[in-house]
């Protein structure tokens, strides 16, 4: 851990707010006020080259937008993300935006819905070797589409079929030879599995590890589901209605999480290894992300609240094991040390 | 043992098409006892929503029951009319599906629904059915029942509207359940409410629970027993304790280390090559044949049945008494 690698990406106190208010008329006759949705609010964190770091959280808490932030797809409303020392934001529009895509992929969630289905294979694939002129002439281009299919597992003659004559875990893995194409460092991956079955989402995590060794690429990885993220993270961030609530290395956090939200999430997973855990029953739902809770969101679900978390916002602070966590209650230590939940040894 | 609440023997469902006949579940047999949770699971496509819909008598059309028959409580229901149907559908059968906005109509209160439910199977005057839709209401955990049942589907979060769902799934007192991705369309948090609530149900009124999914996580949790389905047959089927610490198919023991976990480390999960096979392509012998990795001769050309080994039930020639000597 001494020489840890260069920072790649780094995200600087990253807002997004979108304006989700009635149209003018509707909103003046009816007096309602404008209406804003903080779906990212002072998000920050480093990702360093070579690693992974997994984002989890539920539905609306905001980790799809910060993958849309770090692509460009929209300019943050605060702070900064940089790329590499570049600003994302600026080189998102105008003539750096080429450079800035060639190095930064993203794949998408839905296979089925991020593959043009009028285009054959080896022309989706191919797009971003033309676009970027990555390899002259047509035979070359095709060598390399060649290429870039046999290595996600797919045969060369898949490139003249169309993407409905795939199945699912087959059309995410043309998404990845589609990602790979411009020879990217970095891939933003936002829920690449879970339109997938179990044993598919196997081969293609499998397949994303060996890109990752082979390649030396840095992945962002988006998920919901806390079992894939612990298989493919490096370092974790948890996030709850727009804000970072818990980001560590990945064991500390799995073995011993901090902030209470992290441990409602752990614990409600349902457990395949059925040890008969005594669950603390989760209570309530997500409030609306229109008229968020003040003070630290989490409060009105959390069993440590106090009248400090009912109106101040915490920040993100370092705590035990290297955790960084936003929590009141674990800065002034009023959460008792729980053991750690029972880590079967490692095979 | 008490003599089961739904047998299926036999089951098979096929959808004529132009270019022939599809069989999407074939040769299903299982049983479910009173209050007792069998966990369905398989891929898409194996087959395990089109059980569970075959058994409530809703499979769309063209598709068809051609073969099997299901029993609910001794009495034949595979071969009832529509009318002799709809009277056992949501009297004796409950139904949950994945998605609880769809399951809702959005224009009536879900008051006017429940009691309208609760109305058509029971012999309940206009007061006392409302009186028992709020009643239905506070069991499954919604807050301030009397005052929320006026409201429309689109006021309830996600978790609270298929806490809806289940109240009118078990409004009837059915005595048996089809759960068809219950907690599918639901955040993790929410997810365990739910599973608690339908344990909970099957315990209090020893209704019985069939419950469809893809998540073997919430079968571990909620299950008494599992059929692990793959191709329209039942590869596997055993108590969950045993199928899942012991798998005996081996697509079960591939679909186990594929499945990634909360602890340990692992560099790879375990990866079963290949696809599950199109309805217009099984595999002659066994289904599961060209994907598997301890195939011999025999599962080629023989379809297996289901072999008792332990505890559990496996469609697999492995398990075959004069197995040892097979060679490839």
């Amino acid at each position: 851990m001494s020489d840890r690698p260069e920072i790649l990406l780094r995200v600087a106190h990253a807002g997004k707010t979108f304006d989700v208010s009635l149209p003018w008329l509707a909103r003046t006759l009816g007096r309602q006020p404008r209406q804003l949705l903080h779906a990212v609010d002072d998000v920050s964190f480093d990702i360093r080259r070579g690693e992974t770091l997994g984002l989890v959280g539920e539905s609306g808490c905001g980790k799809s937008t910060v993958a849309r932030l770090i692509v460009g797809l929209y300019p943050p409303s605060s702070g900064s993300i940089t790329y590499a020392g570049e600003d994302v934001a600026t080189l998102a529009s105008g003539k750096a935006s080429r450079r800035l895509r060639r190095r930064l992929q993203m794949i998408f969630q839905d296979p089925y819905a991020s593959l043009n289905p009028r285009w054959r294979v080896v022309d989706i694939v191919a797009e971003p070797i033309r676009a970027h002129r990555l390899v002259t002439g047509q035979q070359a281009i095709r060598a390399r589409v060649d290429a870039l299919l046999s290595h996600v597992g797919l045969a060369a003659a898949d490139g003249q079929k169309y993407p409905h004559q795939f199945s699912g875990g087959q059309r995410q893995r043309i998404s990845i030879a589609r990602a790979l194409a411009s020879e990217p460092e970095f891939l933003v991956c936002d829920e690449p599995t879970s339109a997938l079955d179990v044993s598919v989402q196997a081969q293609v995590l499998n397949l994303m590890r060996d890109l990752q060794r082979e390649l030396g690429l840095t992945y962002l990885f988006i998920s919901h589901n806390l079992a894939v993220v612990h298989h493919v993270a490096d370092r974790v961030g948890v996030m709850y209605l727009g804000r970072m609530v818990e980001i560590a290395d990945k064991t500390p956090l799995f073995r011993n999480p901090q902030h209470p939200y992290t441990r409602m999430l752990l614990d409600a997973v349902p457990d395949l290894a059925m040890t008969g855990k005594s669950r603390t029953p989760v209570a309530g739902e997500v409030p609306n992300a229109l008229t968020p809770p003040p003070g630290c969101t989490f409060h009105p679900r959390c069993p440590h609240a106090n009248d400090r978390c009912r109106s101040v916002v915490p920040q993100l602070m370092p705590a035990e094991g290297g955790a960084m966590v936003a929590c009141h209650a674990v800065e002034e230590r009023r959460i008792p040390v729980v053991a750690a939940p029972a880590a079967a040894p490692s095979a | 043992m008490t003599r089961p609440l739904l047998e299926v023997r036999d089951l098979r469902v096929e959808f004529p098409t132009r270019r022939g006949t599809l069989v999407a579940v074939e040769g299903v047999s299982f049983e479910i006892a009173p209050g007792e949770v069998l966990g369905v699971v398989g891929e898409s496509g194996a087959g395990k929503s089109l059980t569970g819909a075959a058994i409530i008598g809703l499979l769309e059309p063209p598709g068809r029951i051609s073969a099997g028959e299901i029993r609910l409580d001794g009495m034949r229901i595979d071969n009832l009319s529509q009318d002799a149907m709809r009277r056992i559908r949501g009297r004796r059968i409950g139904a949950i599906f994945q998605d609880p906005l769809t399951s809702l109509n959005p224009l009536y209160s879900i008051g006017r629904q429940l009691v309208e439910t609760i109305r058509t199977h029971l012999d309940l005057g206009e007061a006392a059915a409302r009186q028992r839709a709020i009643d239905l209401l506070r069991e499954v955990g919604i807050p301030a029942a009397e005052r929320r049942i006026d409201h429309y589907p689109h006021q309830f979060s996600g978790g609270m509207r298929q806490r809806v769902v289940i109240a009118l799934a078990i409004c009837a007192q059915p005595q048996l359940i089809i759960a068809d991705e219950p907690t599918t369309a639901l955040d993790v948090s929410i997810q365990a409410q739910i599973i608690a609530l339908l344990k909970r149900l099957g315990r209090d009124h020893g209704t019985a629970v069939m419950l469809v999914t893809h998540d073997m996580g919430v079968i571990a949790e909620t299950a008494d027993r599992v059929a692990v389905m793959y191709a329209g047959r039942v590869a596997e089927i055993g108590p969950v304790a045993e199928v899942i610490r012991a798998p005996k198919h081996p697509y079960t023991v591939g679909l186990m280390g594929s499945i990634p976990s909360l602890v340990g480390d692992r560099e790879r999960l375990v990866q079963i090559d290949g696809t599950m096979p199109r309805l217009n392509a099984i595999p002659p012998g066994c289904a599961f044949h060209p994907r598997c990795d301890r195939v011999f001769a025999r599962c080629r050309r023989e379809r297996p049945e289901l072999l008792d080994v332990g505890a559990t039930r496996a469609a697999c020639w492995l398990h075959a008494p004069d197995a040892g000597r097979a060679g490839t």
